[in-house]
């Protein structure tokens, strides 16, 4: 089955779980995704193969930024109405404070959708999500082919 | 051994300790007074798209985020931490599959507080890359200095 039918399917089911796990690099991560209320969080597990910095110990930005990119990617396949890979254009991320070896949850918010292009912009927290651990905004281009 | 050449060993030891980079299998290809070259081999693990077997955004990610703070490394006169500010990534095309991607990076300024870096992801040459990215780096971090 393709990675497309894979969405659809899980979509129809509600299990967005499904489509996550079809994604190698998110299982590696250790992502989750679910619906929260109305939101899509999507959660990267812990696990000491995220490390960056052993001597505090501190997740690797690498890490973070791959989370904030794949929560917008989500957000964007759950919301979209028909389902078009999105391939990222450009990403930034601010790093604003170390990232504990916990559980790190992340969503991104679409603040732009256009015909060809569209603007995201995410957060990611750990305990309080008030004092989020990195924030990023992206710009992918969402047309077929 | 000069001071120079002990200080860079220091810094690919410090890097391939990196339990992520382990994780990630990235290799460090070449250090220099101011510039990191990493590789990263292909592996199915890091595929983003399953169709295609193309590498995931976040690999490429990690590669040019790492390489980026082994560049500031090398062109630090102390060791001293350092934490990554921001880090912006243009995607220009995707990574082809079953194919090591190799990243270079410079630390292209070193001020007091602040380092400036840029660099590019690719497979033949850093004249045809698949992704470039600039970030800034705080040095000596407080975490560090506790």
């Amino acid at each position: 089955m393709s990675l497309i039918d894979t969405l659809a399917e899980a979509r129809r089911n509600n299990d967005y779980q499904a489509f996550i796990d079809a994604v190698p690099y998110a299982r590696f991560l250790g992502l989750t995704a679910g619906l929260v209320g109305d939101e899509l969080i999507t959660t990267m597990r812990f696990g000491d193969h995220l490390v960056g910095n052993p001597a505090l110990p501190a997740l690797h930005g690498g890490t973070l930024g791959a989370l904030l990119e794949s929560a917008a990617i989500f957000e964007l396949l759950w919301r979209a109405e028909t389902i078009v890979l999105p391939k990222t254009i450009t990403l930034t991320v601010d790093y604003l404070r170390s990232g504990a070896p916990v559980d790190t949850h992340a969503r991104g918010i679409v603040t732009r959708q256009g015909r060809r292009v569209t603007n995201v912009r995410m957060e990611a927290w750990q305990g309080d999500r008030g004092t989020p651990v990195a924030t990023a905004h992206a710009i992918f281009l969402v047309m077929r082919g | 051994m000069s001071d120079e050449e002990l200080r860079l060993k220091m810094v690919r030891g410090f890097s391939q300790n990196v339990p992520h980079n382990r994780a990630l299998g990235m290799n460090i290809v070449e250090m220099g007074q101011r510039e990191a070259t990493f590789e990263l081999p292909y592996d199915p693990k890091l595929v983003g798209n399953p169709d295609t077997g193309t590498l995931h955004g976040g690999a490429i990610t990690a590669l040019l985020d790492g390489c980026s703070g082994a560049a500031v490394f090398a062109a630090l006169t102390d060791l001293v931490p350092i934490a990554t500010l921001d880090l912006r990534i243009d995607y220009l095309r995707p990574a082809e599959p079953h194919r090591a991607v190799l990243a270079k990076a410079t630390c292209y300024k070193m001020t007091k507080n602040v380092a400036f870096t840029r660099a590019v992801a690719y497979h033949d040459s850093p004249d045809d890359p698949i992704a470039h990215s600039v970030g800034t780096f705080m040095v000596s971090t407080k975490a560090g200095r506790s």
